[in-house]
């Protein structure tokens, strides 16, 4: 809520949402109590016009259509009855998920479970076979090439290996979707540039370097960068800290917090690491292969807390978030012998 | 051969085995390559018209249209160049010594340069531009694919059609052209300089006869074809990138299927377009008939 310490000069209401103009010339809003926005007034976007696309973008981006169902309002993504095949494998089957605004969910799961398909069902780089993903009240499987570029334009996603282009500098990476889809100056992207990469700890010596000239953790670093770069509703996380030392994996899970903290935005983070699903998550979700279930039993097999995962009575659950082979030896052994 | 199957042969249906079996079995197997076949033009197709699409929308940037331009125009001049001239020469060398035995050899000039602006000149530069130009990209859109970059690309908003497939498709379509005139010109020096100045042939003769034989309509129709070659290569090729299979064999893959599938196309639209400027030719001038 509002502090008081600060004199109110004018104040909105409207439903769960309220929003405030302090004497700082400041602007916040909350919703539901929670802080969604403290901007200066300065930094408010301009009014849309044809001649400035980018306010366009940002006016877009903050309406909330009126004819859309209340639910759509409350969940910012919701997946239904999802089925993703390739060729004659099944990814996927009858998924149905649905995540609130606001809210930071890790995937988990084995490797091939199709954590990372579900999460590029999301933003529709993986057309389903079957089903729809509404985002924001729009399903992303009707929409045209078109249509689908602009909605992506709120969402950020961080690559399993950052997926810089390896053809332009780190400047140049950070840069390309503000040159993409605003009209901003050399000098504003420049200095957007550097704000981002300075977000996500990295020194101003990277700026000219190429991604081939990085460690692992800087290109992640600089992967994020550039997913905040147009300040995403939405943030997909393909396991940011795989393949990173303990130290660098727990630097990038801070700065999901941080980022979190920093910006109002939904986070979905795929991770078959425990301590970032516990550390990073209000909510946890676990897919199961499908090869290893039968045709009635559902794909997602947990869906609770993080705190809830150690008390789940589930076996698949807890050797998973124990990390014991077993069940999985025992399994390899009698394939083995019927095999052989 | 065998009556029966052996009975380890994991969950495959057990089937009856003879002569109508194979006949089955091999139908099948038809019926399965044409369905691939068809599969892929189709695909190949749904991609053209998205990348048409894409020209009578937003064009792509001068930064990204420049590079593009500057790698598949400027950087391929030289081999087409060389190639061009060779060409012109290897046809001096083979036509020297048939022409001469029926003492035709002014005649020379004629065929060779014939040859090359209606056939050789456009063949040449578009097999070059596939080798060089249509194998890299295939190769560096692979290898993007296979590194998320596209996807990535996509994930920003930016579609990977307009970004970077029209880039390419134009540098391909504008600059094919120019290339196929720079094959066709240092061909006909290439094939002039070795008839004149080392088999002996006359000069005066030779481009007199040149210029009988060899007329606008046969430029143009050189360069005319050019164009399909040009459009055929870019989509092959970013197609062929778009759809790499994972890995380092995929991309590997992708760079030598583009350069194979262009290189047919091409000669395939050759004929096609060969056959109709020919027939185009009969309908706009009946006196100058060739065979078809």
């Amino acid at each position: 809520m509002p502090s008081r310490a600060l004199a109110r000069v004018g104040m909105l209401r409207s439903g769960e949402m309220q929003a405030c103009l302090l004497d700082a010339g400041v602007v916040k809003a909350w919703h539901t109590a929670k802080l969604i926005l403290s901007q200066p007034l300065s930094s408010r976007p301009a009014t849309p016009s044809a001649h400035n696309p980018e306010s366009r973008i940002m006016a877009r981006q903050q309406e909330i259509p009126k004819d859309k169902p209340k639910d759509s309002q409350r969940s910012l993504v919701e997946a239904r009855g999802l089925h993703v095949n390739f060729g004659r494998q099944h990814v996927l089957r009858a998924i149905d998920l649905t995540i609130p605004r606001g809210q930071t969910l890790a995937l988990i799961g084995e490797s091939g479970c199709g954590k990372t398909v579900l999460l590029k069902s999301i933003i529709g780089l993986v057309r389903p076979a079957q089903g729809e993903v509404h985002f924001d009240g729009s399903n992303l499987v009707k929409l045209g090439d078109r249509a689908l570029t602009r909605e992506r334009i709120r969402f950020g996603f961080l690559f399993q290996q950052a997926a810089l282009f390896d053809s332009m500098t780190v400047a140049q990476n950070v840069a390309f979707p503000l040159r993409q889809h605003t009209r901003k100056s050399d000098d504003e992207i420049r200095q957007i540039v550097m704000a981002r990469l300075a977000e996500v700890g990295l020194p101003e010596t990277v700026v000219a370097k190429k991604p081939a000239e990085l460690s692992g953790g800087m290109r992640k670093r600089v992967g994020l960068a550039r997913a905040l770069a147009l300040n995403p509703e939405i943030l997909l996380y393909d396991e940011p800290t795989t393949g990173l030392d303990p130290i660098m994996s727990d630097v990038i899970n801070e700065l999901i917090i941080r980022t979190r903290e920093r910006y109002p935005v939904t986070s979905v983070v795929v991770t078959h690491d425990m301590h970032t699903a516990r550390k990073v998550a209000d909510r946890v979700v676990m897919l199961f292969p499908l090869s290893r279930l039968s045709h009635e039993e559902s794909q997602i097999i947990f869906d609770g807390t993080p705190r809830q995962l150690d008390q789940f009575g589930d076996a698949r659950v807890t050797q998973f978030v124990q990390g014991e082979a077993r069940e999985r030896l025992m399994e390899m052994r009698e394939l083995a012998e019927l095999q052989g | 051969m065998p009556t029966a199957l052996p009975s380890n042969v994991g969950n495959q249906p057990t089937r009856a085995w003879g002569p109508i079996q194979a006949i089955v079995d091999w139908i099948s197997d038809l019926g399965d390559l044409v369905i691939g076949w068809i599969e892929a033009i189709g695909e190949v197709a749904v991609f053209a018209f998205r990348t048409v699409g894409w020209l009578f929308g937003r064009l792509p940037r001068r930064e990204t249209l420049l590079p593009s331009f500057y790698q598949i125009g400027v950087l391929s001049l030289p081999v087409v160049a060389l190639t061009g001239v060779f060409i012109g020469m290897v046809l001096a060398v083979q036509g020297y010594s048939q022409f001469r035995g029926i003492h035709l050899e002014t005649r020379l000039g004629a065929v060779i340069n014939m040859s090359l602006v209606r056939e050789l000149g456009p063949v040449l530069a578009a097999t070059m531009l596939a080798g060089r130009v249509g194998s890299a990209m295939a190769a560096e859109l692979g290898t993007m694919r296979v590194t998320e970059q596209i996807d990535a690309l996509a994930s920003m908003g930016a579609n990977p059609i307009q970004y970077l497939v029209v880039p390419r498709f134009l540098g391909c379509l504008m600059l094919i052209p120019a290339l196929t005139i720079m094959a066709d010109f240092m061909g006909v020096a290439g094939g002039a300089f070795y008839s004149t100045q080392i088999l002996g042939v006359d000069s005066h003769h030779y481009w007199d006869n040149s210029q009988k034989f060899v007329g606008a309509f046969d430029i143009f129709s050189g360069v005319f074809k050019s164009l399909f070659f040009g459009a055929a290569i870019a989509l092959i090729s970013c197609h062929r990138g778009f759809n790499c299979d994972p890995g380092a064999e995929g991309v590997g893959r992708a760079a030598t299927s583009a350069f194979v599938y262009s290189f047919v196309v091409i000669l395939i639209i050759d004929l096609i377009l060969g056959i109709l400027l020919d027939s185009l030719y009969y309908i706009l001038w009946p006196e100058g008939m060739r065979f078809i």
